[in-house]
């Protein structure tokens, strides 16, 4: 020990030194084989859905006759006229649930899977700080949302090119943009969407810090976002839906809209951060009070 | 209380941990490098496991912790590491309040809690890796060259690279006092540290444990096994049902328990009449052994009084008592695990 001390002095710590923790959390998060699935099954949904398109509209009909009901699968009838669509309609299809089911089970696991695994202990006699553990820990989830999201547009992005015709768009509003600028708002939407999966991230991390089970946490939330979807859809609750977390999460297919109609946009982020804020303080009261007994 | 501690602390040019030699022996209150103070953990369920502590662990000592199972070891450490809220009371560390001060205590503390844990996808080397950047004050440019120098200490740089999912208990043990090595600590809190190794293993852990001690750094160390206090440890502290018993050095510990007479004969009958009628209490007689409570008289007119009676006295001896004596002497009664 006296040894290691004289070779090496004691550098005064830098507040750089503080981001170790979030750079080893990242990269462990993006190197499990949990993770990888979770991502690779939401970079199979586009690859399905074009592979769909593309059979039903072989003939050279357009697909789905009557179109889909409801914003988000509008765009699936655009798709044979332009791959650029299937982006959008990827991310109408996933974000109801496999999205944020993905985020439910990484933010669900974040504190509990490390208390049921005992590491918890450790990271706090390190001592990572029980603030900076779990601002880490949401730091990485919301990395997660929006590695996710990506995953989802760029598969889409590829996958559409290469089955369909790209170029200019039509907006809902019918009007005509460039290519270039449609790529734009599918970065812009992809953003957005992101953005919607961090109030089911905070609800999760919360969830998260009241149990030492991880497998309990993951199914806790994923039940969570379930019953909110399936509350959502009963016309006598009306009056509380404007609070799910889940409620305007269509609201992206506003950015194709000319001009942009922003009210349920800045409705549901708004609504996201209420929920960061919410479930965030709460998971910080809960966590940094917390008996580690695991 | 510990003021040496703290203000050693804040001077950066002394880098050896505070109390050692010149204090080691002392172990008076204030260079401890624990302290508590009616320490008391009720958990939810309302269980009491730990009552009214005060420990005391001076400076530069080996400091076995030893109770049977279920007795408060592990909730004591777990306090004394910040991890749970005591229900009352006080506990210092390093001079410092817990859990108040754990952001500047701990850095200063290796712990091995209740078994090692690890993230089981992680090769061995990555895990310390993911430890040692938990830790803010660690510096990211040394980092692997300390993780390469824990690894060898404990003597798992062979299997650095492999997966902690198949490391056996022993290595997974082994791996986790790699944690609590990564920095130079003053103190180390080891929770049953031999737990799961080898017969090489817990001697490798006994050298280690002397050397670092010999470093000056502080070894608080829990365990049921009572040779393996006795043999590395200066100082001992024995809990039974969440309360102390006692604490002190080893060799006061043993020697409140008085040694055995133990009498080698094959007239073991009459060696065991003998004796009682000498004033030996507790006689117990074992195929060609007696032994028994010395009496309050000269062993030497015992030995003739034995002869004297025509005993044949192969061999005549008081055993030292041992720690596990000195335990049923404090207890009353056996190292069980109480209800
Ligand atoms: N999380 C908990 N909730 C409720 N009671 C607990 C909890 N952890 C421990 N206990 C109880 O507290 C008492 C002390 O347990 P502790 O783990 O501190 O014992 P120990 O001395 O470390 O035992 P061992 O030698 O088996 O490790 C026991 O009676 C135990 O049942
Ligand atoms: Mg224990």
């Amino acid at each position: 020990m006296s040894r290691a001390e004289t070779r090496r002095p004691v550098r005064t710590p830098s507040p750089l030194w503080t981001f170790g923790l979030l750079r080893s959390e990242l990269s462990i998060t993006f190197r499990r084989w949990r993770t990888l699935a979770l991502l690779g099954v939401l970079a199979a949904v586009p690859v399905l859905v074009g592979v769909a398109v593309k059979i039903e509209t072989s003939d050279g009909s357009s697909f789905g006759g009557g179109g889909g009901g409801g914003e988000g699968p509008a765009f699936i009838s655009q798709i044979s006229n332009n791959g650029l669509f299937l982006v959008f309609t990827a991310l109408a299809a996933t974000l109801p649930f496999f999205l944020p089911m993905a985020v439910g089970v990484v933010a669900g696991d974040a504190i509990a899977g490390e208390a049921s695994a005992g590491t918890l202990r450790y990271l706090l006699v390190a001592p990572a700080g029980r603030t900076r553990l779990l601002l880490t820990k949401y730091a990485t989830v919301i990395a997660f949302c929006l590695a996710a999201t990506l995953v989802v547009a760029v598969s889409a992005l590829v996958v559409g090119a290469l089955l369909f015709p790209v170029g200019d768009l039509i907006t809902i509003s019918g009007t005509r943009i460039g290519y270039a600028e449609g790529l734009g708002r599918a970065f812009l939407i992809a953003l957005v969407v992101a953005a919607s999966l961090v109030g089911v991230a905070a609800l999760g991390l919360f969830v998260s810090t009241l149990t030492g089970s991880g497998i309990a946490a993951m199914a806790t939330t994923v039940g969570l976002l379930i019953t909110v979807q399936i509350l959502d859809q009963i016309p006598q609750l009306d009056a509380l839906q404007p609070y799910f977390f889940s409620h305007y999460w269509l609201s992206f297919a506003d950015l194709m809209r000319e001009p942009v109609y922003w009210d349920d946009l800045t409705r549901n982020l708004g609504l996201q951060a209420l929920y960061a804020a919410v479930f965030g303080s709460a998971a910080w009261a809960r966590f940094s009070a917390k008996d580690i007994t695991a | 209380m510990a003021e040496p501690a703290a203000t050693k602390r804040e001077r950066p040019e002394r880098t050896e941990p505070p109390g050692r030699s010149e204090h080691r022996e002392r172990g008076s209150v204030e260079d401890a490098v624990i302290a508590t103070r009616g320490l008391t953990k009720r958990y939810r369920g309302g269980q009491l496991a730990v009552d009214g502590l005060d420990l005391t662990v001076p400076a530069g000592s080996v400091f076995g912790f030893l109770g049977p199972n279920g007795s408060g070891k592990t909730t004591t450490i777990r306090m004394l590491m910040g991890l749970i809220e005591p229900t009352s009371g006080t506990a210092r560390v390093l001079g410092r309040p817990m859990p108040r001060e754990a952001r500047a205590v701990l850095p200063g503390v290796g712990a091995l809690i209740e078994g090692p844990a690890l993230y089981g996808f992680l090769s061995g080397r990555d895990n310390l890796l993911r430890y040692d950047a938990a830790d803010p004050g660690a510096d990211p440019r040394t980092r692997r060259e300390r993780v390469a120098e824990a690894l060898d200490r404990v003597g798992l740089s062979a299997a650095a690279g492999k997966k902690a999912k198949a490391y056996s208990l022993g290595m997974k043990q082994r791996l986790g006092l790699a944690a609590a090595l990564l920095q130079p600590r003053h103190l180390l809190v080891l929770d049953e540290p031999t737990n799961g190794l080898d017969p090489q293993g817990m001697r490798e852990i006994r050298t280690l444990v002397r050397e670092l001690a010999s470093d000056g750094t502080t070894v608080f160390l829990s365990s049921h096994l009572l040779d393996e206090i006795e043999q590395v440890c200066t100082h001992a502290a024995v809990m039974a049902q969440g309360r102390l018993i006692t604490q002190g050095p080893v060799a006061d510990l043993s020697a409140g328990a008085r040694g055995r007479l133990v009498v080698t004969t094959p007239d073991v009958a009459d060696a065991a009449r003998v004796l009682k009628e000498q004033g030996a209490g507790d006689v117990v007689v074992a195929e060609d052994r007696v032994t028994a409570e010395p009496p309050d008289r000269d062993l030497a007119d015992v030995n003739t009084a034995l002869v004297t009676a025509g005993v044949r006295v192969r061999g005549f001896a008081v055993e030292r008592a041992s720690l596990e004596d000195a335990f049923v002497a404090l207890t009353g009664e056996g190292f069980d695990v109480a209800g």
